[in-house]
């Protein structure tokens, strides 16, 4: 029955009220005086000596990808949860079997090391903004 | 009508529960942390400085709201709204309370009763990474950024971790439905003493959960997205005022229905062992004469209070355990950080896994 879940939508609704209530609290509460150096990026008080919009770790996108191929496997295990004591034995192997061969996939990853984060990796130092 | 104003009613005390609960950890955290540094922490305002939560919800309101220059407006003020997310609608699949009746129906004391259950907690929470993400980049800062990157990163790593331990859990349950996880918890007793958590024959799934509940909030030793030392605040180093504050109170809120999550998951959810919280509830309302509240019987209305009495209880001492944490270890590196959930965590909870679905086959569990 999808309206059961309404009270999701509801909770939904009261967070971003809650955070647009006391968002608008603080805006209209606190005086908004502004200015340019306030409004500077954050360097820990330096000129500023690099800019956000630059080429990022190849590393973050396989961990997303590997993320990617594991989760669905857990989403698989979520229906075997219901069934595990009709299904006994020959579901346990089948389930083995499904198990293995994503345990293969992980073991071929970590081989390869695609689980490595190396610290010190080749970074291209600072540039000009 | 009932089925609409039922939901509603159980949505209060979980609303209150978790605000109440943010306002409080601010001024624990602060005094367990002077407690174990050796040192008074806020003791002015109030009783044992009680107040303190107060003066700095105050000063968060009256601090100004920088936009830094460059930064993705819609994406940098969504940010911290989407904070408040998965903390405020979690909640609602956690049961607190023995079952009661309403017009010759019986309802089950959680607000989503479906069965779904755990499958719904896990997808609300995992919205919680587009937060910091937006967050780091819409702030046009590089520490923001790679703070956020971290954040997506490992939260989305350990999440594979909790996600197989839960899994365990289910098992022996053969439900997704935590009300039927507690049922299952109830009607156990393991080596004829212990009560029939699953926390006895899943030590191996609660570890690894409960290092993965550390690293989904962020928390120390696991708070590399904000690690100071580094990247000055992380995903919200451009944040002030109430922006901040917004994640600020998501990340305390996130403990509270983690940790609201994980003692249902293994240390039995509003249950006492030995104790019947719906014979104590008819006895004190007996006490008072039976009396009816809004047609229905004292008791149905003490049931409910009591068990998410219970529940906040054990909920508390989970949150103590968090602070104590905190204070006592440094923090990880990020490739040990990353090292340990993919390659120590995760195939704990697999061995977790096929052990508990070995022994629930074996009708063992």
């Amino acid at each position: 029955m999808p309206q059961q879940y309404l009270p999701v939508l509801l909770c939904i609704a009261l967070a971003f009220g809650l955070g647009i209530v006391l968002l608008a609290l603080s805006w209209f509460a606190g005086r908004q005086t502004g200015g340019e150096v306030k409004r500077s990026t954050y360097e820990s008080g330096l000129p500023l000596l690099d800019h956000s919009r630059k080429r990022l770790s190849v590393v973050f996108f396989l961990v997303a990808l590997d993320f990617v191929i594991f989760d669905v496997e857990a989403a698989f295990l979520y229906p075997w949860a219901l069934v595990v004591r009709e299904g006994g034995w020959p579901l346990l192997g089948a389930i083995g079997v499904f198990l293995a061969f994503l345990l293969a996939g992980f073991f071929y990853i970590w081989r390869k090391g695609g689980l490595e984060v190396r610290t010190g990796a080749a970074d291209p130092g600072p540039t000009t903004p | 009508m009932a089925e609409l104003l039922a939901p509603l009613l159980m949505i209060v005390p979980w609303v209150v529960a978790v605000l109440t609960a943010v306002v409080l950890m601010v001024w624990v955290e602060r005094r367990m942390s002077a407690l174990i540094q050796d040192r008074r922490g806020p003791n002015r305002l109030g009783p044992l400085g009680l107040f303190q939560a107060i003066a700095d919800a105050a000063k968060f309101i009256f601090k100004e709201s920088l936009t830094p220059a460059g930064a993705d407006r819609p994406l940098y003020l969504l940010a911290p709204l989407l904070a408040l997310l998965p903390a405020l609608t979690t909640f609602v699949v956690i049961p607190f309370g023995p079952a009661i009746e309403v017009s010759e129906r019986t309802l089950r004391m959680l607000v989503v009763d479906t069965d779904t259950g755990v499958m719904l907690f896990l997808a609300l929470a995992s919205l919680g990474v587009y937060s910091l993400v937006m967050a780091g980049y819409s702030s046009n800062n590089k520490y923001s950024l790679l703070g956020s990157l971290r954040a997506a990163a490992q939260m989305i790593s350990y999440e594979l971790a909790l996600t197989l331990s839960v899994v365990a859990v289910l098992l022996p349950a053969t439900s997704l439905n935590l009300a039927a996880v507690v049922d299952y918890q109830v009607s156990k007793q393991w080596l004829g003493f212990l009560p029939g958590w699953n926390v006895f024959p899943q030590a191996l799934g609660f570890l690894v959960f409960l290092v993965a509940s550390f690293a989904e909030t962020n928390r120390l030793p696991f708070d590399l997205p904000e690690a100071e030392s580094e990247l000055v605040a992380g995903y919200h180093t451009e944040y002030s005022a109430m922006r901040f504050a917004l994640f600020f109170m998501g990340e305390y809120m996130a403990m509270t229905t983690l940790s609201a999550l994980g003692v249902t998951l293994y240390f039995g959810g509003w249950t006492l062992p030995g104790v019947d919280l719906a014979a104590v509830a008819a006895t004190v309302a007996g006490w008072c004469g039976a009396p009816q509240l809004f047609g229905l019987p004292l008791a149905s209305w003490l049931g409910p209070l009591f068990g998410f009495g219970v529940l906040m209880a054990k909920v508390a001492l989970w949150l103590l355990f968090f602070v104590w944490v905190r204070w006592t270890f440094p923090r990880f590196r990020y490739d040990q950080l990353m090292r340990l959930g993919w390659k120590v965590l995760l195939p704990l909870a697999l061995v977790n896994l096929v052990a508990i679905a070995m022994l629930t086959v074996g009708g063992v569990l």
